[in-house]
C-alpha cells in the first residue's frame, strides 16, 4: 500500500514480489542441482538420498502449518476469554 | 575477603541497588558500566572455589568458577550489557535497576557451588525479574506477573526441599552431578524442570514474557530459562528421559507458534522450542552435546536477544506487536527491520549466523549416537523454528500487508543495541572459533562442510519455498484476534471453575443448613412467645379464684389417680 504523497516502493508493485516470489523457485532448483557437485555425508543413510533435505524441509513446514490451522479449530478463543469473569 | 568478593554477580547487584539514586547521564553511564565492569572482573577471575564459609554447621562455596559458570557468564555479561543499552530511553529508574539486579542474581546462581547458595540466588531471580513484568503497570501485568512470581517461587521450593533431602541422605549440599536416582535428585530435577520450561511446565513463559516492558523482555528472554539450563546441565547430564523431553520441546511449541498472533508471544514459543535443543544436548549428554548445549545457550541468548529488541521496538513505536494491526513497517523502520532478519537468519541456523555453528553440534551429537527418531524431529523443529521464527516475525511485523502505520524509527539507543547483538550474531557464525575455545570441553568439531552447508540449505529454503506457496495459495491461516488454549487454561480456567464449583456447592449446603436451623429456632421461639408471652398460657396474669380452681383440679385428679391404683 502506497500512502498519498508517499514514494512507491519496489516492494508495493504486485509483479515485483511475483518475482520474488519465483526467485524462490529458482535459488531452491539450484539447490536441489547443486546436489551432486557437493559430497553428501549424513549420520544415517536416508539422508544420502538424492534430495532428502529439500523434501523433508518442505514436508515440515507444509504438514506444519496445515496442523496449526486445524487445531485452530479446538484451540481458538475470543482475545478477551481470560479477562471475562 | 575469601575472594568470593571478586564475583561480578556483586557488582551488578549492589550498583542496580544505587541506579535509582542517580539521575540523567550520570545514571545512563552507570548502567552501561555495571555489566562492563563485570566483564573485566570475570577475565581476571581465576578458575576455583572461593567465598567457602560455614553456615549452620553446613560448607557454602559462593563462587565456583570453571569452564562451565565462565561460558554462561561471559553471555549473561553481554545479555546485560545489550539491556542495558536497550533500557537507556526509559526514564523510570525501576526497569534499568530491576534489570541488572537480576542478572546479577543469575551470575550469583550460574557461581553457586552448593545448592544452598544456588537457592537464594534462584528465588532472587525470580524476585527481581517479576519488577519487569510489573512496570509495564497493567492490570493484565500485573495478574501475569503475579502467576508468573507463583511458578518461580514454587520451583525454588521444590529446589530447597529437594536439597534438604540431600543433605539428610549424604551429609552435604555442594551442587554436583545429581541425577535422578539421587536422594531428592527428582525435587530438584522438577525445580530446574519448571525453571526450564518443560512441556506441561512451560505456560509461565509464554503467559508472562509478552507481558513484561520492552526492555523488560529482553532481559527476561536472556536469564531464567538458560540459568535452568546451566544447572540440568552440572546435576543432570546424559538423563536419558531428558532427550525425550527435550525432543517434545523443540517439536509442541511451534504449531502454536504459527497460529499466535502477539508476535512476542510467537517468540516466547519459539524460546521454548530453542531450549529444547539445549536440553536434548544434555539428555545425550556426550561431551559433542554438551558442548552443543552451551554453544547453542550462547548465541541463542543473543539472537533471542535481538528478535525481542526489534519487537520491543515496534511495540514502542506504534504501541502493538500484533500480526494482525502491523504489516509494512520496513519503511517506517527499516534499521530495525534488518537487524530483526538478522535475528531471523540466526535462530533459523543459516550459515554464517550463529545458530548455525552451535545447533548444529546438538544435531551431529544426536547422529552420533544413532538417535534416529529424535535427529528426525530435531531436524522438523529446525524446519519449524525457521518457518514462525525466522518467516513470520519479519513478514508480519516489516512486510505482508501495509498497515498503514507509519512512524519513527527506534529511538538510538536501541537501534545502538540492535547493532550490537547483530554482529555478534554474524561474528559468532563466520568466526566460531572464540566461542568454541570458550566450551567446557575441548571442541573438534567443523560446521563448515559442503555436505552441511547444502543440506542446511536445501532445509531452509524448501521451508521457505512451502510458506511461500501457502501465502501465494491463500492456504495459509491469515492472523486473528484470538487467543489459544494453551496449558494454562487448567490452571487459568479449569482449575478456579472447580473450585468455584466447590466453593458454590459448600456454599449452598450450609445455606440450607443455616435455613434449616433458623427455621427450627424461629419455631421455637414463636411456640415460646405463646406460651410465655403477655397473653401466653404462663405469662398471663391469673385471677387467684382461678388459681384455687386449679389447685383444686390437680388436687381431685391427684384423689381419683390414688384410688384407681389402691382399687
Amino acid at each position: 500500500m502506497q500512502l498519498p504523497g508517499e514514494k512507491a516502493r519496489w516492494l508495493d508493485k504486485s509483479e515485483n514480489v511475483t518475482k520474488v516470489y519465483r526467485a524462490v523457485w529458482t535459488v531452491c532448483a539450484v539447490l536441489l542441482l547443486a546436489e551432486p557437485l557437493v559430497h553428501k555425508h549424513g549420520e544415517f543413510a536416508m539422508e544420502e538420498w538424492f534430495g532428502f533435505h529439500a523434501f523433508f524441509g518442505f514436508v515440515a513446514a507444509f504438514g506444519l502449518v496445515l496442523a496449526a490451522k486445524r487445531m485452530r479449530r479446538w484451540l481458538k478463543r475470543p482475545e478477551d476469554y481470560y479477562d471475562r469473569r | 575477603m575469601t575472594g568470593a568478593e571478586l564475583s561480578p554477580a556483586w557488582t551488578l547487584i549492589v550498583g542496580a541497588a544505587l541506579v535509582p539514586l542517580l539521575r540523567g547521564t550520570l545514571r545512563s553511564v552507570w548502567i552501561v558500566l555495571l555489566p562492563l565492569v563485570g566483564m573485566v572482573q570475570l577475565a581476571f577471575m581465576p578458575h576455583g572455589e572461593f567465598g567457602q564459609l560455614e553456615f549452620l554447621g553446613e560448607a557454602l562455596v559462593i563462587v565456583r568458577v570453571d569452564r562451565w559458570s565462565v561460558v554462561f557468564a561471559w553471555v549473561f555479561l553481554i545479555a546485560a550489557l545489550l539491556g542495558a543499552i536497550y533500557s537507556l530511553h526509559v526514564r523510570h529508574a525501576l526497569e534499568p535497576a530491576a534489570g541488572l539486579a537480576y542478572a546479577g542474581a543469575a551470575l550469583g546462581a550460574l557461581f553457586a557451588g552448593d545448592l544452598l547458595t544456588l537457592f537464594v540466588f534462584w528465588e532472587l531471580t525470580a524476585v527481581t525479574s517479576v519488577l519487569l513484568i510489573w512496570a509495564r503497570r497493567s492490570e493484565r501485568a500485573f495478574r501475569a506477573g503475579m502467576r508468573y512470581l507463583i511458578v518461580q517461587i514454587g520451583s525454588g521450593v521444590l529446589l530447597m526441599f529437594g536439597a534438604l533431602q540431600q543433605l539428610a541422605a549424604t551429609g552435604s549440599i555442594r551442587f554436583e552431578h545429581i541425577g535422578l536416582d539421587a536422594p531428592g535428585g527428582l525435587l530438584i530435577f522438577l525445580a530446574f524442570g519448571i525453571k526450564c520450561a518443560f512441556p506441561l511446565l512451560h505456560n509461565w513463559l509464554q503467559d508472562a514474557y509478552p507481558e513484561a516492558t520492552e526492555s523488560g523482555t529482553v532481559m527476561l528472554s536472556a536469564f531464567t530459562t538458560k540459568l535452568a539450563v546451566y544447572a540440568l546441565a552440572r546435576g543432570f547430564a546424559g538423563t536419558e528421559s531428558l532427550v525425550w523431553i527435550g525432543a517434545v520441546m523443540t517439536a509442541f511449541p511451534i504449531f502454536y507458534a504459527v497460529i499466535e498472533n502477539d508476535l512476542r508471544r510467537v517468540l516466547a514459543y519459539s524460546l521454548n522450542n530453542q531450549v529444547g535443543f539445549m536440553v536434548v544436548g544434555i539428555g545425550i549428554g556426550s561431551e559433542l552435546a554438551l558442548n552443543g548445549t552451551a554453544a547453542h545457550a550462547f548465541s541463542h541468548i543473543i539472537y533471542k536477544a535481538l528478535l525481542f529488541m526489534s519487537m520491543g521496538a515496534v511495540l514502542l513505536r506504534t504501541g502493538t506487536v500484533k500480526g494482525t494491526d502491523l504489516g509494512g513497517l520496513y519503511k517506517s523502520m527499516p534499521w530495525t527491520a534488518a537487524f530483526c532478519i538478522v535475528g531471523a537468519a540466526s535462530i533459523s541456523g543459516f550459515p554464517l549466523f550463529s545458530g548455525f555453528v552451535s545447533k548444529s553440534m546438538i544435531l551431529s551429537a544426536a547422529g552420533y549416537e544413532s538417535l534416529f527418531v529424535t535427529y528426525l524431529v530435531l531436524l522438523f523443529a529446525s524446519a519449524g523454528v525457521f518457518h514462525h521464527s525466522g518467516i513470520k516475525i519479519p513478514f508480519f511485523a516489516f512486510f505482508a500487508h501495509d498497515s498503514g502505520k507509519r512512524c519513527q524509527e527506534a529511538p538510538a539507543n536501541m537501534l545502538v543495541a540492535m547493532a550490537l547483538a547483530a554482529a555478534l550474531c554474524v561474528g559468532i557464525g563466520i568466526f566460531p572459533a572464540p566461542l568454541y575455545a570458550l566450551l567446557p570441553y575441548p571442541v573438534d568439531y567443523e560446521p563448515y562442510t559442503g555436505s552441511h552447508v547444502l543440506t542446511q540449505l536445501q532445509l531452509l529454503l524448501f521451508a521457505a519455498l512451502a510458506f511461500s506457496v501457502l501465502m501465494r495459495t491463500g492456504i495459509y491461516p491469515p492472523e486473528l484476534l484470538s487467543v489459544n488454549l494453551d496449558f494454562d487454561w487448567t490452571y487459568r480456567r479449569l482449575l478456579p471453575r472447580m473450585l468455584g464449583a466447590a466453593g458454590d456447592a459448600l456454599g449452598r449446603t450450609i445455606a440450607s443448613a443455616e435455613s434449616g436451623a433458623a427455621r427450627v429456632l424461629l419455631q421455637l421461639e414463636t411456640r415460646a412467645r405463646q406460651l410465655h408471652g403477655p397473653r401466653g398460657v404462663f405469662g398471663r396474669t391469673w385471677a387467684s379464684g382461678a388459681m384455687g380452681l386449679g389447685v383444686m383440679l390437680m388436687l381431685l385428679a391427684f384423689l381419683l389417680s390414688y384410688y384407681f391404683v389402691q382399687g
